[in-house]
């Protein structure tokens, strides 16, 4: 496999194509519009669906090489590339990736296929429009994955953004104009400081040369900002990530936005987009600003604020009689997880963190699935329309019950190998902040299982709920490498943490943590 | 670097066959499952929405019929390939486990065998393997688990024959194998973990396996919640150990628990989290309040999960860490009381249950209590018997009580009564008649439970109040000081507790068989008529779990009554376990005084005098001929009643926690905090503000041409001005 | 020379902003933009004698603006009088806030 890769190339076009083709698969759609102009709905929207779902196959089919072809333990950047973007303001077209950031690939790459599935019946309206957004999301996401410069990070970073405002405010709920500006008032409060703040650090880097610094290397290799002015910047980055992760109080943006969002937005925005923020502090925030982010008070701010989340979000999506709304607090108290394995600083911390993001990508892509199924034979969302409905939609049935034990951290799930590593790794630095984290354990439990109970157990009362009709053949297609995925990364996860080992000691050693070497790291290396 | 292992080139290199038959047969049955009910919908869930509805009464209408009661539902259409690959398994997993079983009978062994599969989590220090461990203390759980799994499997065959989820209660039934030997067979506490909540999950899913009551999903649900409470400990000490020791293989634990200063604080704390796991899942005080709800599963799940072999774990675990208990006297202590305190406890409220199987779910507190008891004083070898014995008489009685209520439903079935309660005793009475191979196979579990010799539960119990009251003579834990009393006060406390337990376990027990069995017949006369013994393919197990209730004592024959009566080989189960368990035991026995000859005659005397009494004390006292039908019966009142209602366990922690919980959650968190202060103040607050600037602004915008030009011109000179200032 | 085309160009722009400001006829508001352009083009081609040839090109630039500014500034004076049979800038105020 690695030789085939190599024969072709492979690292040197890879990144740089899967940015492309969501763009060029922009300009198809187009095309595609304009030729289908007079036909019925019916035909638009096969027409779009299907040139949709071939694009991110594509997609997804070439990005798997990634698997094989890097390196990953080394702590230079795989499959770089850089090339002058506008030289004169130091910006270049630098891309590159580690251990971390291709996981994350995977995850988009792999849940956009499914997320075209997704919205296969449910978007009726303009559906060009709709997958060239979809599309151009998914060039902005994978370019915050890969950009090494701050200048194309952010341009990335607002592009993923405008595609996401218009999915909600186009083809969202009733309330979708309140739920999208809200959306873009929060996000953009934090961007903006984002930007004010890499103006400062790529003119001060730049110095006398009077040319900025935005290469993320020479940035992170000199970082000569005073201990004041560190805190202010990673203060700036905090507020642009914390939105989008989202930390406690930042968070309200979320269930609004969720609620009111078609099946395929919310599933891109829980799955990837909320990655989004605790990639950044991986990649920016930490690395950048070290001072500042292992200052005693910042750390204790932040694993305050993680906990709360934690707790927070989980108490809750408790008492909510919306199930998108449950699940959209339940991110809350899930990314809540990622935050405190990040601020550890322990090796069992970070990598923890990486596992929850993606195991969150997963089951809380597919609970979003689920719930879109439902909702698109029931047109309610309510726990109180439904009950009992295992009897009729068993598959269903036995899906949900898989989706929320991942969620809910059972063994032998990916839920339990993310959280486990992360509550373990965050006991030895915060003991104190992880046993009450650890108690979400039980309030886990509640909300999950009610939510279970409420949908499938309990008697079938309703009349309309006895006549629903199992899940089809398209339905259970999209479901099961979602299933797969969560007994796979929770039986046999080591594949992944062997290729995020490496990313994740960088950065703990970086903000001064220690960093645990794999002891079969070690003798390969002698 | 080191020798091979004795078991190396053995049967024991596949003991990871143990845990994947039955995934296999959980594989195989819930495919079928899956198989005879699915149903793929069209390729567009929402387009044809009217059709349905045109075509959905009749569709519900079939599927109500196939859940109803009343016809006589065809089978499973894979019925028959599911009572071979269900049951199938377990035959042969339990075979592997006792061919593995003849190896290690030959084989010296001093160190546990462990079998890694693959690695788990390698995450820098911490390198988590998949990994079975098998030594003689999981052997004696993995014969325990197979064996009984089995019998109960093969009971499961006529018990579950006319239900509609036949092939998913297998699939479960299997998985549940599963966990549970995962749990026994792991070699670090995560692998042990997966299992832990495996069998959790299982627990769920039966539990609420009649899933359309609401009843039923609740119960579950409780279940679950309750023993993640316990859960929470279990991680936090696996936490704590990790941070402190660096390691959570067993083997490395026991090797570096030297690491802890004996007594400390580090250590009790992690004990005492260990134990809030191990309460959880074995169902003591103050978690016990789930147990006696999940009888809303089938019988064959309360046998084999709810009696048998889950809610032992917590035993097991505290045994399979007993490197740490033994140091930590304060835990020990705490093990013991609680267990104590469970036991009467529970004892009482089984006193005045009418629900045939909540009298047994709470002697099963009761006597996890026991155990508790036996570990806590660091007996851990009479804890693990006790635990293998009641294994045998609590599978039977839960069996046999599902062979009664089968009777039952069969005999209401036959008239279409559904009103009547098929589990009530005050509905029962008399059945000896009906149903002679149950009567006496619950007699000797019955006499068994209860301490009378020779049967197994008398060599058990008996040995946990002579260990007790030995302990209390000299012992790390007599000298001990325990929130300031004296540890041996505490010790004969627990000895009085258990005894009052006993009797009081001798008295419910007695009143259950009279009130199913003897006396008049209070089912009515129609249903009376349609009441017969159950098939043989339930009395079949019924029949092996009676001999081995009767004879489960010579595993391990105490010396003062081979000295007395040459029964057989003396405490053949403490030397088999001593490798595991000697040291713990050592060093928690250390300074005490070897208990005197004709002591320990006479605490036999009193513990025999005690069982007998309380028969008796019952025998003679309660009428079952004054019962009357459960529809007639009176309302009980006074201390009756508190009995009934369980001390009103439920209410208070309902009123003391559950509500309060979901109030704080809903009012303040969310209705108040989320929505009021951070959107109002906040979101909608900036929006508002960005409103009012936006209005003072646009007061300069009156739409005339000439003010716009006379503001650009001032702008303009302003800036000249400004520039013309720097320059110069 | 320097001095006086510059002060000629001032003068020429002073008149310009003043009909800006005070006259209320768009046409002539707008023939009063035309003239601070050419004032400032004036001023552009003085200059270039002294300072090279950019001004020069940069009055040509200014000129196409012009033009093209000139062209789409009637149109919509136009289109505004169709709408509201006037060009007096007291009576259009579609821009209040």
């Amino acid at each position: 496999m690695n030789g085939l890769l190599a024969a072709v190339h492979y690292n040197t076009w890879i990144l740089t194509t899967l940015l492309a083709l969501p763009l060029a698969g922009v300009a198809v759609l187009a095309l595609q519009s304009r030729a289908a102009a007079g036909a019925d709905a019916a035909a638009k929207m096969e027409i779009a669906r299907r040139t949709a779902l071939a694009l991110f196959v594509v997609e997804a089919a070439l990005s798997v090489g990634l698997w094989w072809s890097l390196d990953y333990s080394s702590i230079e950047w795989q499959a770089a590339v850089t090339l002058p973007w506008i030289p004169a303001w130091g910006i270049h077209y630098k891309i590159g990736v580690d251990g971390i950031a291709v996981v994350l690939i995977l995850l988009t790459t792999f849940l956009m296929p499914l997320t075209v599935l997704g919205s296969w019946t449910g978007i009726r309206e303009k559906p060009f429009a709709f997958y060239a957004m979809l599309l151009l999301m998914t060039t902005g996401m994978l370019g915050v994955f890969v950009a090494l410069d701050l200048a194309l990070f952010y341009v990335f970073w607002e592009l993923m953004l405008i595609p996401m405002y218009l999915i909600i405010g186009m083809w969202g709920g009733s309330r979708r104009v309140y739920a999208s500006i809200k959306f873009f008032l929060f996000t953009m409060l934090g961007s903006l400081l984002m930007l004010v703040a890499i103006l400062y650090v790529a003119f001060k880097t730049g110095g006398a040369s009077g040319v900025p610094v935005f290469d993320y290397d020479l940035l992170a290799s000199s970082a000569a900002y005073p201990a004041q002015a560190a805190l202010w910047l990673f203060g700036a980055f905090f507020v642009a990530f914390a939105v989008k992760v989202p930390m406690w109080p930042l968070h309200t943006w979320l269930p609004d936005a969720h609620v009111e969002a078609p099946t395929g937005g919310s599933v891109v925005l829980a799955s990837i987009m909320l990655k989004m923020g605790t990639f950044g502090f991986i990649r920016f925030a930490l690395p950048l600003f070290p001072s500042a982010a292992s200052d005693p008070a910042v750390r204790t701010v932040m694993v305050t604020l993680a906990v709360i989340g934690i707790v927070y979000g989980a108490l809750v999506s408790m008492v909510q009689p919306d199930f998108k709304k449950l699940v959209a607090y339940s991110s809350v108290s899930h990314l809540g997880f990622v935050m405190l394995g990040l601020f550890a600083f322990t090796t069992q911390g970070m990598q923890g963190a990486v596992m929850v993001n993606l195991n969150h990508g997963i089951s809380t892509g597919a609970l979003f699935l689920l719930i879109g199924m439902l909702y698109e034979r029931r047109h309610t969302r309510l726990f109180d329309e439904f009950g009992g409905i295992a009897r009729v939609m068993p598959m269903y049935a036995v899906a949900l019950s898989i989706v929320a034990f991942s969620s809910m951290g059972l063994p032998g799930t990916n839920g339990f190998v993310g959280e486990f590593l992360v509550l373990i790794g965050a006991f030895r630095t915060v003991p104190v902040a992880t046993t009450i984290a650890t108690t979400v354990v039980i309030i886990a439990a509640v909300y999950l299982l009610w939510m279970v109970q409420r949908v499938i157990y309990n008697p079938l009362a309703r009349r309309e709920n006895a006549v629903l009709h199992d899940l089809n053949w398209r339905e259970v297609g999209l479901l099961v490498p979602l299933v797969i995925g969560i007994f796979w990364l929770g039986i046999y996860p080591a594949p992944i943490l062997n290729r995020t080992h490496a990313a994740a000691n960088r950065v703990i050693e970086r903000v001064g943590g220690v960093p645990e070497v794999n002891p079969t790291e070690l003798t390969v290396r002698q | 670097m080191q020798e091979a292992h004795p078991l190396a080139e053995t049967a024991a290199r596949f003991i990871w066959w143990l845990p994947t038959l039955p995934l296999i047969g959980f594989l195989i049955n819930g495919a079928l499952a899956l198989a005879a009910t699915a149903k793929p919908g069209p390729a567009d869930p929402s387009a044809d929405h009217g059709h349905d509805q045109s075509t959905g009464p009749s569709h519900a209408a079939s599927d109500s019929h196939a859940h109803g009661d009343d016809a006589h539902p065809p089978r499973h259409r894979f019925a028959r390939a599911v009572s071979v690959v269900g049951p199938g398994v377990m035959v042969l997993a339990f075979g592997l486990a006792l061919a593995i079983f003849a190896v290690m009978r030959g084989a010296e062994m001093h160190a546990p065998y462990i079998n890694t599969l693959f690695s788990w989590m390698p995450v820098g220090d911490l390198q988590l393997d998949a990994a079975l461990q098998l030594d003689q203390l999981s052997m004696v759980m993995v014969l325990v688990i197979t064996g009984i799994g089995m019998l109960i499997h093969l009971f499961s065959i006529g018990y579950m024959q006319d239900d509609p989820g036949y092939a998913r209660f297998f699939a479960y039934l299997n998985l549940f194998v599963f966990s549970m030997l995962l749990l026994v067979l792991g070699a670090n506490m995560v692998v042990t973990f997966v299992g832990w909540e495996g069998v959790g999950l299982c627990s769920y899913l039966l539990i609420g396996f009649w899933f359309t009551e609401k009843a039923n999903a609740d119960a579950g649900k409780k279940a679950f919640v309750v023993n993640r409470i316990g859960d929470f400990g279990f991680m936090v000490a696996m936490f704590m150990l990790f941070a402190n020791l660096g390691t959570l293989n067993y083997v490395d634990i026991a090797a570096r628990a030297g690491q802890f200063a004996p007594g400390g604080a580090l250590v009790t704390t992690i004990c005492l989290f260990m134990l809030l796991g191990c309460f959880g899942k074995s169902a003591q005080i103050p978690l016990y309040t789930w147990l006696p709800d999940a009888m809303a599963g089938p019988t064959p799940v309360s046998a084999l999960i709810h009696a048998a072999t889950m809610v032992t774990a917590g035993v097991y675990l505290v045994a399979r860490t007993s490197m740490l208990f033994s140091i930590a006297p304060v835990a020990s202590l705490t093990v013991a009381l609680v267990g104590a305190v469970t036991a009467l406890f529970a004892a009482t409220i089984g006193l005045k249950q009418w629900d045939i199987k909540k009298v047994l779910a709470y002697s099963t507190v009761s006597q996890l209590g026991y155990m508790f008891v036996g570990v806590g004083v660091g007996a851990y070898t009479a804890g693990v018997f006790h635990l293998v014995t009641h294994a045998f008489f609590k599978a039977l009685l839960f069996l046999g009580s599902g062979s009664v209520i089968f009777a039952m439903h069969r005999a209401y079935h036959a008239i279409h009564n559904h009103s009547d309660d098929a589990q009530d005793m005050r509905n029962m009475g008399g059945m000896k008649r009906y149903m002679p191979v149950t009567w006496v196979v619950m007699w000797v579990a019955t006499l068994a439970i209860a301490g009378i010799p020779p049967f197994a539960g008398f060599f058990s119990k008996d040995e946990i109040l002579g260990q007790v009251f030995a302990r209390a003579h000299g012992s790390t834990l007599a000298s001990a000081t325990y929130l300031g009393v004296s540890g041996a006060t505490v010790l004969y406390a627990i000895w009085i507790l258990a005894l009052a337990a006993a009797l009081l376990t001798a008295i419910y027990m007695t009143r259950m068989m009279l009130y199913t069995f003897h006396g008049p017949n209070r089912t009515g006369d129609g249903a009376q008529s349609h009441l017969a013994e159950a098939p043989w393919i339930m009395t079949g197990p019924l029949v092996v779990l009676a001999i081995l209730s009767a004879f489960g004592g010579w595993l391990n024959l105490p010396e003062t009554v081979t000295e007395m009566i040459p029964l057989g080989p003396t405490a053949v189960l403490e030397h088999w376990l001593e490798p595991v368990v000697g040291g713990a035991t050592e060093r928690i026995a250390a300074g005490s005084a070897h208990t005197a000859a004709s002591t320990e005659q006479v605490l036999l005397g009193v513990a025999i005098a005690i069982a007998v009494a309380g028969i008796a004390l019952a025998w003679t006292r309660l009428r079952p001929s004054s019962l009357v039908p459960k529809p007639l019966a009176e309302p009980s009142t006074g201390f009756q009643k508190v009995l009934e209602n369980k001390w009103y366990v439920d209410e208070i922690y309902d009123v003391s926690v559950v509500k309060p919980v979901y109030a704080t959650s809903r009012g303040v968190l969310w209705k108040f905090f989320d929505v009021g202060v951070i959107d109002t103040l906040f979101a909608n607050g900036s929006a508002a503000l960005a409103r009012f600037l936006g209005w003072v602004g646009s007061q300069v915008q009156s739409g005339q041409l000439g003010t716009y030009a006379w503001l650009l011109v001032i702008g303009a000179v302003l800036v000249i001005r400004a520039f013309a200032q720097a320059g110069g | 020379m320097l001095a006086e085309s510059l002060a000629l160009s001032a003068a020429l722009f002073t008149i310009g902003v003043v009909g800006v400001l005070v006259r209320r006829n768009a046409i002539i508001v707008f023939m009063c933009v035309e003239l601070m352009l050419n004032a400032v083009n004036l001023s552009f081609v003085a200059l270039a004698r002294a300072h090279g040839t950019a001004g020069q090109v940069f009055a040509i630039f200014v000129m196409t603006v012009a033009a093209a500014e000139a062209a789409v500034g009637l149109a919509i004076i136009i289109a505004i009088f169709r709408h509201v049979r006037t060009v007096n800038l007291k009576n259009i105020n579609l821009l209040r806030g």
